[in-house]
């Protein structure tokens, strides 16, 4: 089983890195992007212990206390069996 | 008094604190490994600048698990004094005892350069002998200092006088030019409510010699002593 666990920005924190990621994609002659956010991804492998129920309230523990900071940060977890 | 620096893996003026401890205060001062937990001994402890843990993950976020960290959240839950420099700001951001978090810079780079910052509030262990309104130049070396809150900790931070430093021009203007990496309200540094853990991102250790461009980070350790010599 494998967990994944993308966290992004919260809306209202400004992304510097995004921004400079979306100006290179214009000048790169992209169209049509109104915008870029830069976030973060991981896949945390899960061995046979846990259920998926038991699986999924860890990652959500582990997005929440290590892998996000709720100050700055949104997460979501997804479970692929 | 004792001061103890805690070194993390990637610290990297942890050797900076100690110096102007042992040299400019000059008082006794260990470092302490970041797994020692037993910081009994101690009056005040510096969370000390540089890449602890590579930065991995985000600046500061994988310090806060090390085992000292619950030691000096009950050592400054006894009133004992904490000041974290540049990643020792953000760890104590992280670790959830000061409020806020550091992000990139609004300009992506790194910043090294040497910045002006206006002392905002005298009411602290670290800034009392300073006069209020003074100016002290000090170098920054970051790359995630831009300090961001939501309204209502900021709201918090100003009634509560817990704004220590704002990034400003060298006559004392704090403008927008004269912020480096984009910080809420030109923040360089605040304290927790009860004003005996402070953070800032400018390196005060680092602006202790004429030599090295400043002293004037002399006056923070000036005052952290005073505090000190004055409760013993």
């Amino acid at each position: 089983m494998k967990v994944k666990v993308y966290v992004t920005l919260k809306p209202s924190v400004l992304d510097p890195q995004g921004k400079a990621i979306k100006h290179s994609v214009e000048l790169l002659g992209y169209k049509g992007i109104s915008d870029i956010r830069q976030g973060k991804y991981f896949e945390i492998a899960i061995d046979g212990s846990l259920s998926e129920e038991q699986a999924r309230e860890e990652a959500q523990r582990l997005a929440r206390d290590v892998l996000s900071n709720p100050i700055i940060e949104d997460f979501r977890v997804e479970i692929e069996t | 008094m004792k001061f103890g620096v805690i070194v993390f893996p990637g610290s990297n003026c942890d050797h900076d604190a100690y110096h102007v401890i042992s040299k400019h205060v000059g008082q006794p001062v260990d470092f302490i490994w970041h797994r020692d937990t037993d910081l009994s001994t101690y009056d005040a402890v510096i969370i000390p600048g540089g890449f602890s843990y590579g930065d991995y993950l985000r600046a500061g976020a994988l310090a806060r698990f090390s085992p000292v960290m619950n030691s000096v959240k009950e050592f400054a839950g006894r009133g004992k004094l904490v000041l974290g420099i540049c990643n020792g700001f953000q760890i104590l951001c992280e670790a959830g005892l000061l409020p806020g978090a550091l992000i990139r810079n609004r300009g992506l780079h790194f910043v090294c350069d040497h910045v002006n910052v206006r002392v905002e509030s005298a009411n602290t262990p670290f800034t009392h002998e300073i006069k209020t309104g003074s100016v002290l130049r000090m170098p920054i070396a970051h790359a995630e200092g831009n300090f961001v809150c939501d309204d209502a900790t900021l709201d918090e931070l100003q009634r509560e006088d817990r704004i220590i430093f704002r990034y400003c021009d060298a006559s004392g203007q704090v403008t927008d030019a004269a912020n480096p990496n984009g910080s809420r309200d030109n923040i360089a540094g605040i304290c927790n409510r009860q004003r005996n853990i402070m953070g800032l991102m400018p390196h005060p250790e680092r602006a202790c010699e004429d030599l090295l461009g400043s002293s004037d980070g002399r006056e923070v350790f000036r005052s952290l002593a005073g505090t000190l010599a004055a409760a013993a």
